[in-house]
């Protein structure tokens, strides 16, 4: 099943949105594409509004950043419950300049998962109606995802090693 | 006299100790903190912060088998007007820290704080960016408890300690500079 939603899907996006993808695969059974972030949104709006594939749910929208730091990601989950077709869009851009195209014309459920992807990651949704922090307080000024900040509280001291003999 | 003292030992009902005083025929002299003391201590009304397991073990506390009523916390306080002790138990994020500070600022003085395990008295293992590092960072606490989570046990040894507090306190204390000074240095008015 799912080999073949890849290459339904892969297929269709190949005929209507030109040079868009860059990889097609089946990772764990699950088809995932990576795109061009500048192309990301003709994308999804074509497999929502396509009356064959009619991905009409966004199950998640969540960030990620590549293990070389130097480029962050937006990964869309896609899914078709008529025809139980599951697919995945990936789409990675530079970390200076972390722009894409909002969902949120699409799916209205966008609008709560990019804000957090925001919180997060710091990546800029062109066009979100409202994209402000959602879950961290509002006047942390870092993305505490990003691997260039620290986990940990730096205020916290009684982890310190003079307080254990070291 | 004799048949209620009777009654007392059959039932094993403790009653609060008498402050130390004169006492004769018709009249008892005592210092009004004592008196005072001793009626505070057997009445605090508690307000319940509970935001994770900490909170699980409090209502083992509350409940039947511990039985917090015996200590005179009865009545929880669920608004912070009326409350006492601000029991605080459980991890506090620090988007929750701004609350909680409003919540104890609406409580009316005398006022205690119970600061109940690891992550409300230190962060705990939460050492992250998001949790408040412990709650001493944004109001004053006057006993700790430790554990992760601590037993229905330990929480009852830390309002037995908060009783004690209660009992001994001057009742110039709240007017002191120097709780004015600790006050001030939390920002608090």
């Amino acid at each position: 099943m799912s080999k073949e939603t890849l290459d339904l899907v892969h297929q269709k996006l190949n005929e209507h949105v030109h040079g868009a993808i860059i990889s097609a695969e089946l990772n764990f059974n699950f088809p995932s594409f990576t795109v061009q972030h500048d192309r990301v949104h003709a994308v999804l709006k074509f497999l929502k509004e396509d009356a064959d594939l009619n991905f009409h749910f966004l199950t998640d929208l969540t960030g990620m950043q590549t293990t070389d730091e130097k480029h962050l990601g937006v990964i869309y989950h896609l899914h078709n419950m008529q025809r139980n077709m599951r697919v995945r869009i990936k789409t990675f851009f530079d970390i200076n300049k972390p722009e894409v195209p909002t969902a949120t014309d699409l799916w209205d459920g966008a609008n709560w998962m990019e804000r957090e992807t925001y919180d997060f990651f710091g990546v800029r949704f062109k066009g979100h109606p409202d994209l402000r922090r959602i879950l961290n307080v509002d006047e942390m000024d870092i993305y505490p995802l990003r691997k260039e900040y620290p986990l940990e509280d730096q205020t916290r001291d009684d982890k310190d090693d003079y307080k254990f003999g070291r | 006299m004799a048949g209620k003292d009777e009654l007392i030992k059959r039932t094993k009902i403790e009653i609060a100790k008498t402050p130390e005083g004169i006492e004769g025929p018709g009249f008892f002299a005592t210092k009004v903190d004592e008196v005072i003391g001793v009626a505070r201590a057997n009445s605090l009304w508690p307000l319940p912060f509970a935001t994770s397991c900490c909170g699980i073990e409090f209502m083992a506390t509350m409940a039947s088998h511990y039985d917090l009523a015996r200590f005179g916390m009865e009545r929880l306080s669920f608004s912070p007007r009326q409350a006492d002790l601000l029991m605080v138990m459980g991890t506090i994020a620090k988007k929750m820290g701004p609350t909680l500070r409003q919540v104890y600022e609406q409580m009316a003085e005398p006022r205690w704080v119970l600061c109940v395990g690891a992550c409300a008295s230190s962060g705990g293992i939460f050492d992250t960016y998001s949790v408040l590092q412990g709650i001493d960072r944004i109001i004053p606490v006057d006993v700790y408890v430790p554990g992760c989570p601590p037993r229905p046990e330990q929480i009852i040894d830390g309002i037995l300690k908060i009783q004690e507090l209660a009992k001994n306190e001057s009742g110039r204390r709240r007017n002191s500079p120097e709780y004015k000074r600790l006050l001030q240095s939390y920002g608090i008015e």
